[in-house]
């Protein structure tokens, strides 16, 4: 008998006689609250990054703020033109990308209850890679992309997409449970919100 | 270089031992007492948000909901997992122990003739010593986890689900960084101080020439969704997506048992593990990926479902909900007993509260001391039943394991503490036989505080105190004084 017949025999014997249940479990509803850009803005922040917020208008500077003097800049090619002189990704190595110095994208939800960021790596977000090595992340986050809460979040995310659920910067707390920032991942995280909201097609904003 | 469990005394011999560790009993509580706080500061900011107070309750509730169904519906959505796998793009292995699977995840390794794999720190990879497989196939392991890196490059054992280091204080870690780093890499830089910032800077420096040259990476996974084939990993430090997305192998060793039917039953797990985990509203990382993705992270990915045990813990009416664990190890924070021995006196992957009812299902009883000791470590005081997110009931079980471990061990000669308990019953069955073992109690108890502790009764007294023997029976008391009606003389008062 194959490893995989046997063990779904030892399962199947193993439950035999328990009543399965066929309908999904019905999670409680998440926190919500008054002001969910206020909210999102206060719980990025706990984590020790940047916040920042601005109107359409002052993006682009908002985004030449975050970005210090002679780095190296990495964009995903559905970003626009908003940095000039980035190099857009096609493919770079991760040794390449080592050699950049930031990222700058956008994402797919906010969630205001833990202060997470979801990328779902869409053009305007890129390979999942872009995010991870270079030391700089810059995150710009539309106020209509915030939600309450996580279980709100699941309403706009495709499982079939990569998804990367970023709340702060790397951290580690290993040593003795001491929250250090900054390991492998971006030690610094600047996320940029920008109000009022870009009217996303068939919903209100947020 | 790594150490390995096997062997290990059983948990009263090696809980003796930890406890005259007076710094390992120093990290521990500091470390533990840390964390308890801001697990309760966050599950009263989730109760805070209804009027009801009741939501984190009602979280425990859908979360051990979830697992329960998973685990009722196990065949069903294991296949359903692996037809979503396989139609994203993935191989499906099956390992029914960790012999299968430690020749899996070599053969793939080989296939790709690679001498190195960068890991993702994950407490099944342990559990069949995958590192140890690969070593002896010439592949090196790398863990990549800050604590896995300090237990890997220190020759130590884990001692903690979450932070594999605990037992370790800063100063420990710099000594080890500055020893042992150099022989597998980037070597730290002599300078190295204590602080946790530099000593994470050194790590950084040291696992990056490995990330970057990787070409195959194993995980594990926290979960495993049926409904779409996605396998979720949530961490901290970024190497788990750094392993998750450069190399160009994916191999994932996944425990039958993390499976999640539906995409959106993750919802409530996701909102209680960080909470109960290391005390945050969200981890920094959490990464989810379906098969394959052209153009972006592994290119070839393999995932190996793992029994090991998990069908026999599965069948245990009473012990199953065990598998419902989500590895969060609050269990571990809030144990008195976890506390003072750290993790090493339970001689497992698993250790704490939740090692010491998994263990035992799913190795079985009867046939180890070892791991027959384990579900007598533990005072039954229910804490960590009460800090359990998927309200795994720990006391209860570890209970019903005892009275397995008594049944497997039934036959042969009789042990001091069932001598005792025949001779209890005997006394207490038959009036005449109870007032003649009251006569002579005050005896025995004397005679026994002078030897230095009985054979075959140790284990019992050499904790605990004798009482003063009474200075006549309860009997001998009513016939004097006709049940307290007639004075007493003596003035006793009984």
């Amino acid at each position: 008998m194959s490893a995989r017949d046997e063990i779904l025999r030892k399962v199947r014997s193993a439950i035999a006689g328990t009543t399965p249940v066929t309908t999904p479990v019905q999670p409680p509803p998440g926190a919500t609250a008054p002001d969910l850009v206020a909210h999102f803005a206060e719980r990025v922040a706990d984590y020790r990054a940047v916040v920042v917020r601005t109107d359409p208008g002052g993006l682009a500077a908002a985004v030449a703020d975050s970005l210090p003097a002679g780095v190296r800049v990495v964009v995903p090619p559905g970003l626009g033109d908003l940095v000039p002189g980035a190099v857009i990704d096609a493919g770079l190595t991760a040794v390449e990308l080592d050699a950049v110095d930031a990222v700058v994208t956008r994402c797919r939800v906010g969630i205001a209850e833990t202060g997470t960021i979801v990328l779902d790596h869409e053009p305007d977000q890129g390979r999942r890679a872009i995010t991870l090595v270079p030391d700089l992340h810059v995150c710009i986050v539309d106020a209509g992309q915030v939600v309450a809460d996580v279980p709100d979040a699941f309403a706009h995310l495709d499982p079939r997409r990569p998804l990367t659920w970023i709340s702060g910067p790397s951290a580690t707390s290993d040593i003795e449970l001491d929250r250090v920032e900054g390991v492998h991942g971006p030690r610094v995280l600047w996320v940029i919100v920008v109000e009022p909201a870009a009217p996303r097609p068939g919903e209100a904003a947020g | 270089m790594t150490g390995t469990f096997v062997g290990m005394p059983k948990f009263p011999v090696a809980a003796r031992e930890a406890l005259g560790d007076a710094q390992l009993r120093h990290n521990l509580a500091h470390a533990t007492g840390t964390i308890r706080g801001k697990r309760l500061r966050l599950i009263d900011e989730v109760n805070a948000s209804t009027p009801e107070g009741t939501a984190w309750e009602e979280l425990r509730l859908a979360g051990a909901a979830v697992k329960e169904r998973a685990l009722l519906s196990l065949g069903d959505q294991l296949e359903q997992l692996e037809a979503n796998l396989v139609a994203n793009g993935a191989t499906v292995h099956w390992a029914r122990d960790a012999a299968e699977a430690n020749a899996i995840v070599a053969r793939v390794a080989k296939a790709h003739d690679v001498d190195e794999v960068v890991k993702v720190k994950s407490m099944v990879t342990q559990e069949i010593d995958l590192n140890e497989a690969l070593e002896a196939e010439g592949i090196a392991a790398w863990e990549t986890d800050l604590a896995e890196l300090i237990v890997q490059l220190g020759g130590d054992l884990p001692s903690h689900i979450l932070v594999p280091a605990i037992h370790r204080n800063r100063a420990e870690i710099r000594d080890i960084f500055l020893r042992r780093m150099g022989e597998t890499g980037r070597p730290a830089p002599a300078d190295l101080t204590d602080d946790p910032a530099i000593l994470a800077g050194a790590a950084r420096e040291h696992l990056r020439e490995k990330f970057l040259r990787a070409r195959m990476a194993v995980s594990g996974a926290n979960f495993a969704i049926a409904d779409t084939g996605t396998l979720v990993v949530v961490e901290s430090e970024g190497n788990g997506r750094m392993c998750l997305t450069l190399p160009d192998v994916l191999v994932s060793v996944v425990g039958i048992e993390k499976v999640v039917p539906t995409w959106t039953e993750l919802d409530p797990l996701l909102r209680l593990l960080p909470r109960s985990s290391t005390g945050e509203r969200m981890n920094p990382y959490t990464s989810t990926w379906t098969g394959v993705t052209p153009g972006d992270g592994p290119q070839e990915v393999h995932v190996v479902l793992l029994d090991n045990g998990r069908t026999r813990a599965l069948a245990d009416e009473t012990g199953r909900q065990a598998l419902r664990c989500i590895r969060c190890s609050a269990c571990l924070n809030v144990c008195p007993v976890y506390e003072r021995t750290g993790g090493h006196a339970y001689g497992s992957v698993y250790p704490g509260p939740i090692g010491a009812i998994l263990n035992p299902l799913l190795k079985g009883v009867g046939h180890d001391e070892q791991v027959d000791s384990l579900p007598y470590a533990s005072s039954l005081c229910g804490a960590c039943f009460e800090a359990c997110p998927v309200r795994i009931d720990i006391p209860s079980v570890l209970v019903d394991q005892r009275a397995q471990v008594v049944d497997a061990r039934r036959g042969g000669r009789p042990s001091g503490e069932e001598l005792a308990m025949r001779a209890g019953a005997a006394a207490l069955s038959d009036a005449r036989r109870l007032a003649l073992g009251e006569r002579f109690a005050g005896v025995g108890i004397r005679l026994a505080r002078r030897l230095p502790g009985l054979p075959g009764l140790r284990g019992w007294t050499s904790a605990r105190d004798l009482p003063d023997p009474p200075t006549e029976s309860f009997r001998a008391w009513w016939k004097r004084t006709d049940g307290g009606r007639r004075p007493d003389p003596t003035g006793e008062q009984r």
